[in-house]
């Protein structure tokens, strides 16, 4: 009952979807208010139809509901309840669910935060948003339902792939979604923007804090699920440059670009064109990215949807959108009228450059990851473009944007001083240098690229400071004005200064890491102990536990460090019996932002394990950045600027205050 | 400047950056690229000692050989059969009579020395490379991956997990 109620509702969601695709437009076109305001209420109602359907889906796997083929496949009825609920969305079907719910909770708040927008506008951004969601609808109907009955329903489930019966994993595709769905909102604007033949400053004002958003959770979606790669594929990788995972750099690559092209339009008026082609690659990256990860047509890690009939659908869906989009861009570009005027060097230029530089990174992701499936489709040769290839590529030009960014807010609109900032960035060198020296002496030579790499980071993160030095004035004025100074700096200031930081401090765990790590392979047996990094690792020894839903393996490590006894560890070995796979569960020690790290492999007949062991000098910066970014996003997102959005006549203030 | 060349400085700038990214790239792919093979085409090929790529194929039941930390076995494709030493943990997924890719290269006998065994977390429990290379080679049923996944007591190193 539940489950034909699932699938009912999102039936009525697809048509609520169908009526919205075009019903808006036409109010649009003759100028109808009632009918435009059509589309507020079916986005709200689609809105509650997905959330329905969606929670019918839960429901039925916490009741574990095996008559319904999608929880027989995917759950166990011995599986602990957080899993039962997390693996509504760690199968095809129900992540699609999750897609379009999400999806349509974006059109929901359009229509329900929009009031302030010209009508026609929000319109034309409800309809685009209803084609996309009744294209996924279809989708999901016709492809992948997830409400599908067995007629003889089995006792007992399949259980979730253990792999992803962790937290991190719990909480990675929900995040990851957010923010590629949340750059539809930028896309349906273009669209709309392009169908109209109109854009001005308060298009981007509106675009800005909903891609800030999308990008905010990008952000965190990604460092999350390096995270959960680090600690539970057990070999201590943390980026693989594996096909799904460069499905979702791109879309974050060209977000961030997107971020900083918009700003250029809201304050300056200008770069309206690229703006808009920018918004629509966003969400066509964030199109294919589904589509690699759902079609399984790329040998991955992540990629376990098979089905043909699935990925020539959104291979469909994938063409009409992003074709569409862009012969409609083709056709209207020209229309829109350029703006401001800016001198090369200036905070303009400056952003054209970390655009120029994020699109070309991204296409070089781009190439790198559909190429093999090019030539494979081409000539059937089998090729795996791996980590060389993208050292090679991304790393040279993300330099170029490593020493810009400190440079960027420093350079005044429509026409900078290149000299003046370099000036102030001054005491950022001076600190570069010494990092480079520091690093480059305790590294007893070595690669050289290494400290300079450093000495970049440490640039961007005290040229972010120095930034905001500068601005308060602090230690040229008396500290009790730079006090307050700060306080009334905009929160956008300290955003841009936080997420720039981010950067940096991601770099400098990237570098330490994949320079100085030190690792230990090999056969141990109880009570022997083996030294790694200063660190001595006595191995216990061995016991069994029973889980509920699996056999878990531990081994009971003693840490110490000159002698003194630090902690223990217990890494395990899960085996799953319903499915007879196994997971490893490595045991993480942190020191400071540095980790030891210990994984077990396979026991031996004469009592010894094999393990092994990891020191990750300075590794959690590699996640600590990305938090600071998304942190100094949502600083950004809470600055009155965006809050209050564009100035209103004094009367209708009111109204603007309380629809928020 | 006038506009038309500031526009012009722009787009000159961004055709070098392109510029320099082409070429990265085309550097890049020629070296740094690996192709798939499995233990019949490699043999076809005659591909030469020292070259990495990637084997793709079955582990042979009974051919694995566990000593400590260094393990072999032998891929096979249904076709001929390459044996492969490895030194490391194997992958949690690894089973005799399983799909799997390993990237490494041959050495002077013949032999393939892995240095990364992957075993992909794919709920079909088959290799994408390795059910195509399979399909093609008319070694591939339907139902194989159903049926691995009911016969995953093949044998791995595991003795207490």
């Amino acid at each position: 009952m539940i489950a034909e109620a699932g699938h009912y509702a999102l039936v009525l969601a697809l048509g609520l979807a169908l009526i919205q695709s075009f019903v808006p437009i036409l109010g649009a076109r003759w100028s109808d208010p009632a009918l435009m305001n059509v589309a507020r209420s079916t986005a709200l109602a689609q809105f509650l139809f997905v959330a329905g359907s969606f929670a019918a889906l839960v429901m039925l796997h916490v009741t574990s509901d095996f008559s319904v083929l999608n929880v027989y496949e995917n759950s166990h009825s011995l599986k602990p309840l957080i899993y039962k609920i997390t693996g509504v969305w760690g199968n095809h079907e129900g992540s699609m669910l999750l897609w379009v719910l999400i999806l349509a909770l974006f059109g929901g708040l359009v229509a329900a935060l929009g009031n302030n927008l010209p009508l026609s506008l929000r319109a034309h951004v409800l309809a685009v948003q209803a084609w996309i969601a009744g294209a996924f609808y279809l989708f999901i109907l016709t492809t992948s339902n997830p409400f599908l009955r067995i007629p003889n329903p089995p006792i007992e489930g399949r259980d979730l792939n253990p792999v992803l019966q962790d937290i991190g994993l719990a909480v990675h595709p929900p995040m990851l979604y957010l923010g590629y769905v949340g750059f539809s909102i930028a896309f349906s604007f273009a669209i709309a923007a392009l169908i109209e033949g109109r854009i001005d400053a308060a298009w981007a004002r509106w675009v800005r804090p909903w891609t800030l958003m999308a990008w905010i959770f990008l952000t965190l979606g990604i460092a999350m699920g390096s995270y959960w790669a680090y600690y539970e594929l057990g070999w201590g990788g943390w980026w693989f440059w594996d096909p799904v995972e460069n499905a979702s750099l791109m879309p974050w690559l060209a977000g961030t670009a997107l971020l900083h092209s918009a700003l250029v339009m809201e304050k300056r008026n200008a770069l309206k064109v690229w703006t808009i082609l920018l918004s629509i690659l966003t969400f066509s990256l964030s199109l294919l990215g589904t589509f690699l990860v759902r079609s399984g047509v790329l040998t991955s890690v992540h990629a376990f949807a098979s089905d043909p009939t699935r990925g020539v659908f959104i291979l469909l869906i994938l063409c009409v959108f992003i074709g569409g989009s862009l012969s409609l861009f083709a056709g209207r570009a020209s229309s829109l009228k350029q703006g401001g005027l800016f001198a090369p060097i200036s905070r303009e230029g400056a952003l054209v450059l970390n655009n120029l530089f994020l699109t070309t990174a991204c296409a070089t992701v781009f190439i790198g990851t559909l190429y093999p499936l090019a030539l494979e489709v081409l000539t059937g040769d089998k090729i795996s473009v791996g980590a060389p290839f993208f050292n090679l590529t991304f790393a040279p030009l993300f330099v170029p944007v490593m020493i810009a960014v400190p440079f960027g807010p420093m350079l005044a609109w429509k026409r900078g001083d290149l000299l003046g900032a370099a000036q102030r960035l001054l005491a950022a060198g001076i600190a570069a240098m010494i990092a480079i020296a520091i690093a480059w002496a305790w590294a007893r030579g070595g690669s050289a690229l290494a400290p300079l790499a450093i000495g970049l980071a440490i640039f961007v993160v005290v040229g972010a400071i120095v930034d905001l030095i500068e601005r308060i004035g602090l230690f040229r004025n008396p500290l009790a004005i730079s006090l307050r100074r700060a306080t009334g700096l905009p929160r956008s200031a300290w955003g841009t200064a936080f997420a720039h930081a981010g950067i940096g401090i991601a770099l400098i765990g990237i570098v330490c890491e994949t320079t100085w790590n030190s690792e230990y392979i090999g056969t141990m047996k109880p009570d022997e102990i083996t030294k790694l990094a200063g660190y001595e690792l006595k191995l216990d020894g061995l016991s069994q536990r029973q889980g509920p839903n699996y056999r878990e393996l531990l081994a009971a490590f003693t840490v110490s460090l000159d002698g003194k006894k630090l902690s223990t560890m217990t890494p395990s070995k899960r085996s799953f019996t319903t499915r007879g796979t196994s997971t490893t569960e490595a045991a993480l020690l942190t020191r400071g932002v540095s980790q030891l790290y210990i994984s077990l492999g396979d026991t031996s007949a004469d009592g010894g394990i094999t393990v092994r062991i990891y020191h990750k000098p300075l590794v959690l910066l590699i996640w600590f950045g990305p938090v600071l970014m998304a942190f100094g996003g949502v600083l950004s997102l809470s600055d009155r600027r965006l809050r209050v959005g564009a100035p209103k006549p004094a009367r209708a203030q009111g109204r603007l205050q309380a629809a928020e | 400047m006038t506009r038309r060349q500031r526009r012009l400085t722009m787009i000159g700038c961004a055709l070098a950056v392109l510029a320099c990214a082409a070429g990265l790239v085309l550097y890049a792919l020629r070296d740094s690229i690996v192709f798939f093979s499995t233990p019949s085409m490699a043999a076809e090929q005659h591909i030469a000692p020292g070259k990495r790529f990637r084997l793709g194929g079955l582990v042979q039941p009974g051919s694995l050989v566990c000593g400590g930390s260094q393990v072999s076995f032998e891929v096979a494709d249904g076709g001929s059969k390459l044996p492969v030493t490895y030194k490391g943990i194997l992958p949690d997924l690894f089973r005799e009579g399983q799909g799997v890719v390993a990237e490494g290269a041959l050495d002077a006998s013949g032999t393939f020395r892995a240095d990364t065994v992957l075993a992909k977390h794919d709920e079909n429990y088959m290799p994408k490379d390795v059910a195509d290379a399979l399909k093609k080679q008319g070694h591939w049923k339907d139902d194989y991956d159903r049926k691995v996944a009911q016969n995953m007591k093949g044998a791995s190193c595991a003795h207490g997990g």
